[in-house]
Parts: C-alpha cells; structure tokens; sequence
C-alpha cells in the first residue's frame, strides 16, 4: 500500500469513491449510508422489503396466469369505458396512470421546496400531490365498483374466463390502493406540519423527540415515489400484459 | 447538522440535503408522460407477441429507472447506499426463474389430467 493515511486534519477527509468508497462505507465502524439521515436510510431499507412484497405479489400472478387453463379476460375490453359515445380501451387505467406520475411530479418539487425553506410553496405542492392521491385513490373506487357490480367479477370467479383474474386483481390493486390511502394521510400530516413551521422551528412530532425537519420532506417523497414505481409495474404486467 | 461530516461529494449534496433545480423534475416529468402514453399506444394499437411485450418491458423498465433516479434522488446517493438497495431487487430474479418453471410444470400437468376421459 502506497497510499498514506491522513490523520487529525483539522477538517473532514474526504470520503473515497467507486468500489473503494462502498468498502470504506460499510467498513467504518460507524454508520455505513453517508451523506443520508438515518431516517431516509431507513426509509429506503422499509421501501426494499417493500418491494419484496409487491414482487411477490406480482410473480405469484404470474405464476397463475400462466399455469391456468382457462383463457385469461382481456384487460383491454375489462377496464374500457365508454366516453362520448365511444368505447376507448383502457382508457380509465391510462388517466389514473397520469395522475399518480403527476402526483410524482409535483411530490419532488415540494421536496425541492422544502430544503429551500419555502413554507408556502412546499404547503401548496404536498397539497396538490395529496389531492391527486386521492383522486387516484377515487378513480379505483370507481373501477372496482364497476368490476363488482357490472361485470360480476369476484375474487373467486368470474364471468369472463379464469378465476384467477379476479384474485389478483382485488389482491394487487388493493394492496396498491391501501399504500396510496396511507400516502394521502401522511402527506397531509407533512402538509400540516411544514404550514405551522414545525420544522423551520424544530419542533418535535407526534410521539416522538426527533426534532422536526425539512428531511422529513424528502423522506415522504421517497414513500409516494416508490408508490408510483409500484404502478409503473402494475400498469405493465396486469393491464397491458 | 449531525450527518455534515465529511461533506466533500462533488456533485450537489451538502448538509440541507438534495437541492437540484427545479428544470430536472419537469423534464423528467414531461419524459414519464411521454414514456406512458408510448406504453398506453402499445395497447391502442394492438401490438401483439413479442413486439408488445418487448415494448412494455422497455417502458415500464425506462420508467422506473427515471423515478428511482432522479424523483428518488439515487444517482446523487453514495454507491454504498445504491448497491444496498438496487443488488438485493436482483435476487427477485430467481423467484421469477422459479416462479416460471413451476407455472409451466402446473400448466402441463393440468393439460393431461384435466382432459376427460384420458384415465
């Protein structure tokens, strides 16, 4: 080893990059994610089982739809609407598609925002992105209402084709739509706390002693975002398979 | 701030936090909208076979790669904390392997024994 170790340098060394710099990290003897508060980094880690989950949700419905023999419902006829006189294929799932990236959209300015201080901007974004969680939130309502009571489709059956459509539609979806219900309640939370400046003056939160601040932000958006990954996948493999 | 040590990355994270300006989010916004209603074309259009499946892949797979990205903020994350995300989603690639073969054994065994009359 040619490369000298500083030592007590009066400021913070720098931290090494590439595959020398994880090998560093996780062999500090301190924290292993630099740079990250360990909420974010925590959040990350619950967002990776997280997506276990969803992956196994996803594979399993695979695993049916392709071991089935009865033939599968055409989620392009199922999920069509009739607007303006004419059938459009989809059409539902592509406007719920837009606004949960819109949602997405308008969650990353309010972080922007909210490390810029920018109580009110910050308020009016996560308020925005609330209010399209729950019209996506709405607009499924509206879908599985249609589902069960046009269309007769339960989880145990249907009239269309194979059983199994049903059971991992209610199954995946509602899984989705449950996460997407929790986002629009903890994004009003963050809302309520930036607008009071809890976190400009580092008040604590609701059981809990960590001072409030603009991380927490980020961190709600990291939760959103991962909620619109998980439609990214849903869209593609239920509905446009 | 108690995470300000050793603050020397060269690319936009200090100790508020990510700050990028405000262009790169609605540019990438404006890219999943197109991206999106590529994929939602693919259905329009009824492109079957593998045309269509490769066509969704690639869009589901360009959109997710620009949320956990950008919107996610993981390419100005150290690489400790990317490989500690990104490596482990690789493993779910096995449980689709497996996954796959067990649907196609259950299929041709439902093929044989469901058709009547063959025992």
């Amino acid at each position: 080893m040619t490369q000298a170790i500083r030592t007590s340098t009066g400021e913070p060394l720098p931290l090494p990059e590439g595959i020398q710099g994880i090998v560093a990290d996780w062999s500090s003897d301190q924290r292993a994610f630099k740079n990250v508060p360990w909420g974010k980094a925590m959040m990350w880690i619950f967002l990776l089982s997280d997506t276990f989950i969803f992956s196994s949700f996803l594979i399993s419905y695979m695993t049916v739809r392709m071991s089935t023999t009865d033939p599968w419902p055409n989620p392009s006829e199922v999920f069509a609407l009739t607007l303006f006189g004419k059938k459009i294929p989809l059409i539902l799932i592509a406007i719920m598609t837009f606004v949960l990236i819109s949602s997405s959209g308008t969650m990353a300015m309010a972080v922007k925002f909210g490390y810029e201080k920018n109580r009110r901007m910050t308020f009016i974004l996560l308020l925005i992105t609330a209010a399209l969680g729950a019209t996506f939130v709405g607009m499924q309502a509206f879908e599985w209402t249609k589902l069960i009571v046009d269309e007769g489709i339960r989880p145990w059956g249907n009239p269309l084709g194979a059983a199994q459509f049903g059971s991992t539609f209610f199954m995946i979806t509602g899984f989705h739509g449950t996460h997407v219900s929790i986002g629009v309640i903890f994004l009003i939370i963050v809302a309520i706390k930036v607008v009071r400046g809890d976190l400009d003056h580092e008040r604590p939160g609701f059981m809990t002693g960590r001072k409030g601040k603009y991380e927490i932000v980020e961190i709600m958006g990291l939760y959103w975002h991962f909620v619109d990954l998980v439609w990214v996948f849903i869209f593609a493999v239920f509905y446009l398979w | 701030m108690a995470h300000a040590e050793g603050q020397q990355h060269p690319i936009a994270t200090h100790a508020e936090g990510q700050q990028h300006p405000i262009g790169i989010y609605l540019k990438i916004w404006g890219l999943l909208f197109v991206l999106s209603t590529a994929s939602y074309l693919v259905d329009y259009f009824h492109f079957q076979g593998y045309l269509r499946w490769f066509l969704i892949i690639l869009f589901m797979l360009l959109k997710a790669g620009l949320i956990v990205a950008v919107f996610m903020h993981m390419l100005w994350e150290r690489l400790a904390l990317m490989y500690a995300i990104l490596v482990p989603t690789l493993l779910l690639m096995v449980l689709l392997g497996i996954g796959a073969l067990e649907a196609d054994y259950t299929f041709f065994t439902r093929g044989v024994f469901f058709v009547k009359g063959l025992f």
